[in-house]
């Protein structure tokens, strides 16, 4: 009865999952091996090997990965700072922090075009005060300033769930143990919010690779991502095949990312006494 | 066709969704698909009152967006406004139905060098309406650069280096650098490709960014002192900051015309007709005209305009007869198509 009823329940999810998901993915995948003219064709799978993809891959992905390290390095600390904060005063300092997110994410990206141009804010301020410019607007520089602007919170929510929901009886139970500080956290917290960081880790370096509104916007259309190649093969060239075969092969790099991470994860626990 | 069952499914969804509470007026209705921002949305509501005839309105933001739609005939439109060159791929593709100009006698509104101009890609006349037209030129700065501009070399000069804006899209890129090198902007020769493909990696180093809407706010707030720009926005960005002027490069340009078509399936083809014909009279364009700025082929909605700078300014309105380089963007096919994509991917990609 219980099980029947819950099925029951799940059945609009199953809905949205069927329509919205397997439906597109099913699309994604008849288009990517369809050739233009019909028929089946590999190509557009294999085209990823051309010179200009191949290179706006290794780009999405050494900028994703500069990105996802760069967020682990801010949000790992604060998020340790929070997680030991009292409790009211550290949801407040969250809420602080997540803030921003209520406003659209292309708006803050627009907004950090504005603050980085020629004549921008920051570029108007230092001259104030006789500094040199900064120079970073339209190179890569700053898309990553963008990606992890945009992807930080992604990082700092689950680390700081994790850290969290370490019992404090552990790490006195550490100490007591004669565990010095370092040891505590090498051997007691760190281990134990690992889900946590695997969990940040996909969520800031997935949407870095697949972006292409940040590279558009902060790089000037300059700097191609995969994200912005496959774009254009929608909007711009009209190809759906080849878009969807990128699409495809894109899907690829972010299983093959989401199993390492996942085994990185398992076998941190196996070794954990 | 192949991607008829999925966009079938799509449209199935979508009238699922948009379909119940549709009103339709005594004269029934017509399906109009439009590019964003295109209308004055005031025409549309005079449109149903005058004529009782409904308005369905949609609008897309690229030609390659609008094709597949048309050509599936998942979602059927009445009268659609495509530019130059994806009408010319429509034709040769049997997607459009022949107007019946008995029905629309305002056509006689439209000065007869934009239908001549048409002719470049609507041989006969017989299946388009000319709506907006425009050229693509540079936007200066008068105080940023040295002396007046009057050719595409500047957007190669050094001195300019991190100063110039350059069009994202294809063909306006290719269009720049063939135009320079004295070909055609319809080339299809593998050697001059390669040629503009060269000269534009070369500029890709003195290029700030590549833009497609943003050369306006940009060229307004002084971030680079050169910019290509279609004409449309010359006026505008002139009202906003003076020291911009807006120029036809001496080695010729883009002459572009988007313009109304009936596709072949149309349910409603002469309610179509009826809203051509209404876009088509002299006050309508007028206020649309007004509206949207770019500029308008009608003849006699131009008389009406009251301010003289307007009306007789050479930005918004140039005289075909001067230049003898002017072109409109043919459809090249599928191959050279996709030649120039691949080739504008190693300019972007480099």
């Amino acid at each position: 009865m219980n099980n029947r009823r819950s099925k029951f329940l799940a059945a609009p999810y199953a809905l949205w999952a069927a329509g919205f998901i397997l439906i597109p993915l099913g699309m994604i995948f008849y288009y990517g091996f369809t050739a233009r003219k019909g028929g089946f064709t590999l190509d557009n799978i294999t085209a990823i090997a051309e010179p200009g993809n191949m290179k706006a891959l290794i780009l999405s992905l050494i900028l994703s990965l500069i990105s996802t390290i760069i967020c682990f390095i801010l949000a790992y600390p604060l998020a340790w700072i929070l997680a030991n904060m009292k409790f009211g005063k550290g949801s407040f300092v969250i809420i602080i922090f997540i803030l921003p997110m209520w406003m659209n994410f292309l708006l803050r990206t627009l907004a950090w075009q504005s603050l980085l141009e020629k004549n921008g804010v920051i570029n108007t301020i230092l001259s104030f005060f006789h500094l040199p410019a900064l120079k970073i607007i339209n190179t890569p520089y700053a898309i990553v300033l963008g990606m992890v602007y945009n992807f930080l919170p992604f990082m700092v929510l689950p680390i700081y769930n994790a850290l969290e929901k370490i019992d404090d009886n552990i790490i006195n139970a550490a100490k007591d143990l004669g565990a010095n500080r370092m040891q505590t956290f090498s051997r007691i917290i760190f281990p134990l919010s690992i889900p946590g960081v695997i969990s940040g880790i996909t969520m800031v370096f997935v949407p870095a690779l697949t972006t292409f509104v940040i590279s558009d916007l902060l790089g000037g259309g300059k700097i191609l991502l995969i994200g912005n190649i496959i774009e254009k093969e929608f909007t711009q060239d009209g190809n759906w095949n080849s878009g969807s075969g990128l699409s495809f092969v894109l899907m690829i790099f972010i299983i093959i990312s989401m199993i390492l991470t996942a085994k990185y994860d398992t076998s941190k626990e196996e070794s954990a006494p | 066709m192949k991607q008829w069952t999925a966009l079938l499914l799509l449209a199935v969804i979508t009238a699922l969704l948009t379909g119940c509470g549709r009103k339709t007026g005594p004269n029934g209705e017509v399906i109009v698909y439009n590019w964003g921002e295109y209308i004055d949305p005031d025409v549309l509501v005079m449109f149903e009152e005058e004529t009782g005839i409904s308005v369905i309105y949609d609008e897309f933001e690229t030609n390659e967006i609008m094709y597949p739609k048309i050509e599936n005939g998942a979602s059927l439109y009445d009268v659609v406004c495509p530019s130059d060159y994806m009408i010319e791929k429509m034709i040769q593709n049997e997607l459009l139905a022949e107007i019946n100009f008995d029905h629309i006698p305002n056509i006689k509104n439209i000065d007869s060098q934009y239908l001549i101009q048409s002719r470049e890609f609507d041989p006969d006349n017989k299946y388009s309406v000319p709506f907006c037209f425009g050229t693509v030129g540079i936007l200066y700065n008068k105080t940023m650069v040295d002396s007046p501009i009057d050719s595409w070399d500047i957007l190669w000069d050094e001195r300019y280096k991190d100063n110039i804006l350059m069009q994202d899209s294809v063909r306006d890129a290719f269009m720049v650098a063939l135009k320079r090198l004295g070909y055609s902007m319809n080339s299809t020769d593998e050697t001059q490709l390669q040629q503009a493909k060269e000269s534009l990696i070369v500029q890709k180093a003195l290029t700030q960014a590549y833009v497609v809407d943003q050369v306006r706010d940009k060229m307004i707030g002084n971030e680079a002192a050169i910019g290509v720009i279609y004409s449309g926005e010359a006026i505008y960005t002139k009202s906003e900051n003076n020291d911009l002027e807006y120029v036809i490069p001496k080695e010729g340009t883009n002459i572009w015309i988007d313009s109304w078509v009936i596709p072949k399936n149309a349910p409603n083809k002469e309610n179509a007709e009826k809203f051509i014909n209404f876009l088509c009279r002299a006050d309508i364009a007028l206020k649309n005209f007004e509206y949207i700025t770019y500029s308008t082929p009608n003849a006699a909605a131009r008389a009406l305009i009251t301010d003289d700078e307007i009306r007789s300014n050479p930005v918004a309105f140039p005289d075909f007869t001067q230049y003898d380089n002017l072109e409109t963007y043919r459809y090249l096919g599928e191959d050279a198509t996709y030649q120039y994509n691949a080739l504008w991917k190693e300019v972007k990609s480099y």
